[in-house]
């Protein structure tokens, strides 16, 4: 099995969401990242879909996805040629002696303290998600009290834009 | 966009039915903007009952000189009237429900016409915007529900929107792969004051079905069935969907090639033609399913590679290239990979396959099938359809259905339900012309029949339509009977009556030791299903059932009652007729392919397996 990335660009209409989840959980596929949001147009909205599947259910799974009357568009954006982000915010037990260290880890990470307590500090860190384990492993040994993680957003490298089309498309059916 | 886009897609008359052409902007209620559009998209038959939330609509219904609403008397009914209508007609049929529990019961007609890609448009009522999600009396998210069997599915809050919504939804309903679309609507929302506009436009950004096929993969496609030496022509629904049998009978006559038709294209090419081998799949013929397994090239126009057709998938076809043809592209590769992948319509691929076929017998290129033919002529002399006479003077079912075909012709319209009678209606009725074979094929829907034949009925009013039905299935939907018989809708049901749920029993027979649990339909418990019944204790008693229904009831028990019996329901053309035909309880559908087995182990009669001389392959 392999990881891909699929995204997709849908209507921004009630009930997008539960369709896709329920064909994916129909058809028998799992997903194992999903982040929703607004695009440039606000009529669509933007779902970066993250499976782990054969190439060949992938095929399936995509022209299943393409059924669906409120999807307009499906692209697989290539690991190697796409920008790929997580976000993280974590809460990392923290007191005078071992803080400075703390510091020094978000600062390699280039991440942000964001809240400071006498117990606790919290860190926001955005990055591939290679880079958001290998900070989360630094940051283990001084107790991870809390832990919220974004679905993965992706966008491809170069001046293309996968959305530009199909967006003048629908500013003419409009 | 096809011929069949936005206008209704095979009606007798499409003139009558095409949306108004001139501009109307008028103020009125929700409901009536619902019924305007109703009769702006050329709806004309509606099958439905009216309850708490669908009743504002019901109102400007009764008003309406374009749409005829037929009550029936279980949604369920409803439903599979509109698939029975929306196949007969080739148009797309309408059922309506209210909210909850009338809305939850068109759940199974519209996953039987998801299942066939029947265009039917479901209506229901909703509760009231501001009770939606209280769990409010009567209340179903039941688009929720039905999300994964429809098509796709609308809830409409704002009244406004009532009239591009139906267009919508008939318009998606009817192109690209058909299917059911439901359309739910708020009480306020039909109450509300709003403005009905027409025409409207189709806001569809994300739906956008291919037809026209890519003109490389069909010259592709010509080149390898003018080079194959043992091509099929693997014919499913899609073919009858598209109009498109015309064309299929040109390019198979033009190319000599075989054709075998599955369930769902019973009628797409001539049972009689002599190039037609059957039906393939679990009870096909033996021709069908052998030269599937035999061919070198299975040329796939609008079918699906269904469990059914396959068997054990990896056992199936195993030295054929594949092409396949389907509007759907989800489809292709689904199954079985395809060595050329063809998207389109049927019709369009077809006609260009036609054309590029030529091409090829011009440049010299024509393919040879006089050996393929010597062993298929040989395949269908030995192994003919056939079925044991019953023992003693006991009706055989087989012979009842195929009398009925027989003497009420290829004219008609036929309705089956699920089961043994089924088998035997696709086996032996002779099928000639598209769009006179109902039946429930992907979903296997007992009770079917009955109220698909009122809707072909109803549609096609000058058509004889008889639904072919088990007693098993008959006990699901027969009140509809009722509907028929104060509606003017004078189906002819046959009842193939062999007091259990005969296909059940069959695998009982031969898979489960002949333990005949809970498939006796004519005798309590304490019975071992092996006894014949004893006349006169048969519950219910369909011929007084179907009286009490308004309906004429007959029996016929004895073979040389048989054609008597057909001949006098034939005449009957006031009242909905019920022939109770009690048959011989043993009958068997053969040839049969087990469940799970590949095809090479169908087996012609029980314990059987035909001769296909293997070697030579």
């Amino acid at each position: 099995m392999s990881k891909h990335t699929l995204s997709v660009l849908v209507e921004n209409k009630p009930g997008v969401l539960a369709r896709i989840a329920s064909l994916f959980s129909r058809r028998g596929f799992n997903i194992d990242s999903l982040a929703v949001g607004p695009t440039e147009h606000p009529d669509v909205s933007r779902m970066t879909i993250v499976v782990n599947v054969e190439d060949l259910p992938l095929e399936q799974v995509t022209k299943q996805l393409n059924k669906l009357v409120n999807v307009i568009k499906i692209v697989e954006l290539d690991q190697a040629a796409a920008i790929q982000r997580e976000l993280v915010l974590v809460k990392v037990r923290a007191d005078n002696e071992t803080r400075s260290q703390i510091v020094e880890i978000v600062q390699l990470f280039r991440a942000k303290t964001v809240d400071v307590s006498p117990e606790a500090v919290t860190i926001e860190a955005t990055g591939s998600s290679d880079k958001l384990e290998a900070m989360l492993r630094m940051l283990e040994p001084y107790g991870i009290k809390e832990l919220v993680q974004s679905g993965l957003v992706a966008i491809g490298r170069g001046a293309r834009s996968i959305t530009d089309r199909s967006l003048r498309a629908l500013d003419r059916s409009a | 966009m096809t011929e069949h886009a936005a206008s209704p897609r095979r009606g007798d008359n499409p003139a009558a039915n095409a949306p108004a052409p001139q501009h109307v902007v008028e103020t009125m209620t929700g409901a009536q903007s619902l019924i305007r559009s109703l009769e702006a998209v050329g709806a004309d038959t509606v099958f439905g009952i009216p309850g708490g939330a669908i009743l504002p609509a019901y109102d400007p219904l009764m008003d309406s000189a374009k749409v005829r609403h037929i009550l029936v008397r279980h949604e369920q009914g409803a439903g599979h009237a509109a698939t029975g209508y929306a196949q007969a007609t080739g148009k797309v049929g309408v059922c309506m429900a209210t909210s909850g529990p009338g809305a939850t019961n068109l759940v199974t007609p519209i996953a039987d016409a998801y299942m066939d890609s029947v265009p039917i448009v479901a209506i229901t009522g909703q509760v009231s915007s501001k009770a939606i999600g209280t769990d409010a009396f009567q209340e179903a998210d039941i688009c929720g529900i039905t999300m994964p069997i429809t098509k796709h599915n609308y809830l409409v809050t704002d009244p406004a929107e009532i009239p591009r919504v139906i267009a919508e939804a008939f318009h998606i309903a009817a192109t690209g792969r058909p299917g059911p679309v439901l359309v739910d609507i708020a009480k306020d929302a039909l109450q509300a004051t709003t403005t009905f506009r027409w025409p409207v436009e189709a806001a569809l950004p994300g739906y956008r079905p291919v037809t026209k096929p890519h003109a490389k993969q069909i010259r592709e496609a010509a080149k390898m069935l003018v080079g194959a030496k043992r091509p099929v022509l693997y014919v499913g629904g899609g073919v009858i969907k598209a109009r498109a049998t015309a064309e299929l009978r040109i390019l198979a006559e033009l190319t000599g090639a075989p054709v075998v038709t599955t369930l769902m294209a019973l009628g797409a090419f001539p049972d009689s033609h002599p190039q037609h081998l059957g039906m393939p799949g679990m009870h096909g013929s033996v021709p069908a399913v052998t030269a599937l397994q035999k061919s070198d090239l299975l040329f796939t126009l609008g079918a699906r590679f269904d469990d059914r057709v396959t068997g054990k998938l990896d056992g199936f076809a195993p030295y054929a290239k594949i092409v396949h043809a389907d509007i759907d592209p989800a489809e292709i590769g689904k199954n079985r990979p395809a060595d050329v992948p063809i998207v389109g319509d049927a019709r369009e691929v077809l006609a260009d396959l036609i054309v590029a076929v030529q091409a090829e017998f011009d440049a010299g290129h024509k393919g040879d099938y006089t050996e393929w033919w010597e062993k298929l002529d040989e395949w269908k002399k030995t192994y003919p359809i056939g079925y044991e006479p019953a023992p003693g003077d006991e009706l055989s079912p087989q012979q009842v259905i195929e009398r009925i075909g027989q003497l009420v012709g290829p004219e008609a319209i036929y309705a089956a339900g699920v089961g043994q009678h089924q088998m035997w209606s696709s086996q032996f009725i002779r099928f000639e012309k598209p769009g006179t074979w109902l039946n429930s094929g992907g979903a296997g829907t007992m009770g079917y029949a009955v109220p698909a034949a009122m809707g072909a009925k109803a549609g096609r009013p000058e058509a004889q339509v008889w639904a072919i039905d088990g007693d098993g299935c008959f006990q699901m939907t027969n009140q509809e009977l009722v509907t028929c018989a104060l509606n003017g809708i004078p189906i002819k049901v046959a009842v193939i009556n062999n007091g259990s749920l005969g296909m059940v029993r069959q695998w009982q027979t031969l898979f489960y030791n002949q333990r005949y649990s809970n498939t006796v339909l004519h005798a309590g418990p304490g019975h071992d299903g092996i006894e014949p019944p004893a006349q006169g204790t048969r519950i219910p008693d369909f011929v007084l059932l179907s009286e009490a229904m308004g309906c004429v009831g007959l029996r016929c028990e004895r073979p040389e009652d048989l054609d008597d019996v057909i001949r006098q329901a034939m005449e009957i053309d006031d009242r909905p007729v019920v022939i109770d035909f009690i048959v011989h309880q043993d009958a068997m559908v053969w040839p049969m392919v087990a469940a799970g087995t590949s095809n090479d182990e169908i087996q012609f009669a029980k314990g059987v397996r035909p001769d296909f001389g293997d070697d030579s392959d």
